[in-house]
């Protein structure tokens, strides 16, 4: 299988790329890592007139932290950048959880978190992970630049909130108020296959007490599940046995599964509520072990 | 080096848009008139004809396509071959000297590591970007680093078993 034919301009500027974005019209696409984009234009389901390849743009490969501890990642900074990076294992669980089970080795080599978020495939890891953190999407078009939430930056299935003339630069997690804690939980039949559920978790603790939470589900539904019932039952609560078994409870309220070879709707729905209760009662289990530290 | 493509009798096929890329392939330097639509899968195989570098499953799963570009294993069905200007790649052809197989390949021997033979390469290839990155790996490391390559004949325990007696005879030699 091939691509059908395209022009291909592999810029080395930003203000190149988005001038070539805004003077070649709807029919154009951004190609960073690739992964989803070339399996999906030799299957002819994406047949762009034009790609522009922006692999070639220095400076966007990065993810660093700024002093106050706002994460920044750039448009061409791959999986396995973010899967083997010790400022994540220090600082972001539920990032340094969800990096090793995007796809597989190869793929994470050349995939790009940002590319993953503009894809917006409901089945993509990463969209519930950045949810889940509220985290924001940086687009950069002939104007400048503008911050757009992930919860509305991914606008449907497949569907992002960018103008034509437009480029994802940056995805940026912002800093937290309390001490993080979470993961990600995913399900799947084997490496590289779609996720039967995918349960991110980022909640920001105060001593005992949980400051903020994002839960948000992949796989469960036609786009990604934002549960904001769960995360609010958890916001200005101690952490708690009890509270953990409401919140799982209303994950699982909030996902859409559909039966399908991969499980009944029955299944993936308890999965959820699991998948909740077991990050969480991580959370807990370290926060006390802590907690004893500190009092020890 | 001479790609021939389909005529396809619409006017498209007379403005055929053409790039010249320079790149390394297991050491040696090239240059290429290509289109930019051809995979570096075929670039690999049908232009550089070196057939080594499988095309198994064609949609990004079975990993039988993996060379290194630029150190990194990734799938080349999966990267434009326009993509690789100015970059080094490097496929199973690239592992044994004149003289010599690769200590990769003779743990291949060594340990039955292959029946049928054709997701050899790939699974090689990734192994070698793990050595170089963790010249001591543990089963687990070893069996994680291949998750992305699929065989169907093994069941992959003398694939791991291969990969292991390498990276032992690799720190032997170091």
């Amino acid at each position: 299988m091939f691509p059908s034919r395209f022009r291909y301009e592999a810029p080395h500027s930003l203000d190149e790329a988005i001038s070539l974005l805004h003077d070649g019209g709807d029919d154009v696409k951004v190609l960073a890592g690739g992964q989803s984009l070339v399996p999906m234009m030799k299957l002819r389901f994406a047949s762009p007139e034009m790609l522009v390849d922006i692999n070639n743009v220095p400076g966007l490969a990065y993810h660093r932290a700024d002093q106050d501890g706002t994460l920044r990642i750039g448009a061409l900074c791959r999986h396995a950048d973010l899967e083997f990076s010790d400022l994540l294992k220090g600082t972001q669980p539920t990032m340094a959880a969800a990096a090793p089970l995007v796809a597989d080795p190869l793929v994470r080599n050349r995939g790009t978190l940002v590319g993953s978020l503009c894809h917006a495939d409901p089945q993509g890891d990463w969209a519930s992970v950045m949810l889940a953190l509220g985290a924001s999407v940086i687009a950069q078009g002939p104007n400048g630049k503008r911050a757009i939430p992930v919860a509305e930056f991914v606008t449907g299935p497949f569907e992002n909130a960018l103008a034509h003339d437009e480029v994802a630069v940056e995805a940026v997690v912002p800093q937290a108020k309390g001490v993080r804690s979470g993961g990600y939980l995913k399900l799947e039949r084997r490496v590289g296959d779609f996720a039967t559920v995918g349960t991110a978790v980022a909640i920001e603790m105060s001593g005992d007490t949980v400051i903020r939470a994002g839960i948000a589900l992949t796989g469960v539904g036609g786009a990604t599940i934002g549960c904001t019932d769960a995360a609010a039952a958890l916001a200005g609560q101690p952490l708690t046995a009890d509270r953990i078994a409401e919140a799982a409870d209303l994950a699982a309220s909030a996902a859409q599964p559909k039966t399908d070879h991969r499980g009944s709707a029955e299944y993936k729905r308890q999965l959820v509520r699991v998948f909740v209760s077991r990050i969480l009662s991580g959370s807990l289990s370290t926060g006390t072990a802590a907690a004893a530290e500190r009092a020890a | 080096m001479t790609m021939v493509y389909d005529d396809l009798g619409d006017e498209a096929a007379a403005e055929v848009p053409m790039r010249r890329i320079r790149f390394t392939i297991n050491g040696a330097k090239k240059v290429a008139e290509i289109e930019p639509r051809l995979l570096l899968a075929d670039l690999i195989r049908r232009g550089v004809g070196l057939t080594g570098t499988h095309r198994g499953c064609d949609t990004t799963n079975c990993g039988a396509c993996t060379v290194l570009v630029d150190g990194k294993a990734i799938k080349s069905c999966t990267m434009l071959a326009v993509q690789v200007d100015g970059r080094e790649v490097t496929t199973v052809e690239g592992l044994a000297s004149a003289s010599e197989l690769h200590p990769l390949q003779e743990g291949f021997k060594q340990e039955h590591g292959l029946q049928c033979g054709f997701c050899t390469p790939g699974m090689m290839m990734a192994a070698k970007a793990l050595l170089e990155r963790n010249p001591d790996p543990t089963e687990e490391d070893v069996r994680w680093a291949l998750s992305g390559n699929l065989c169907r004949c093994t069941g992959y325990q003398n694939i791991v078993k291969s990969v292991l007696w390498a990276a032992e005879k690799l720190r032997a030699e170091a």
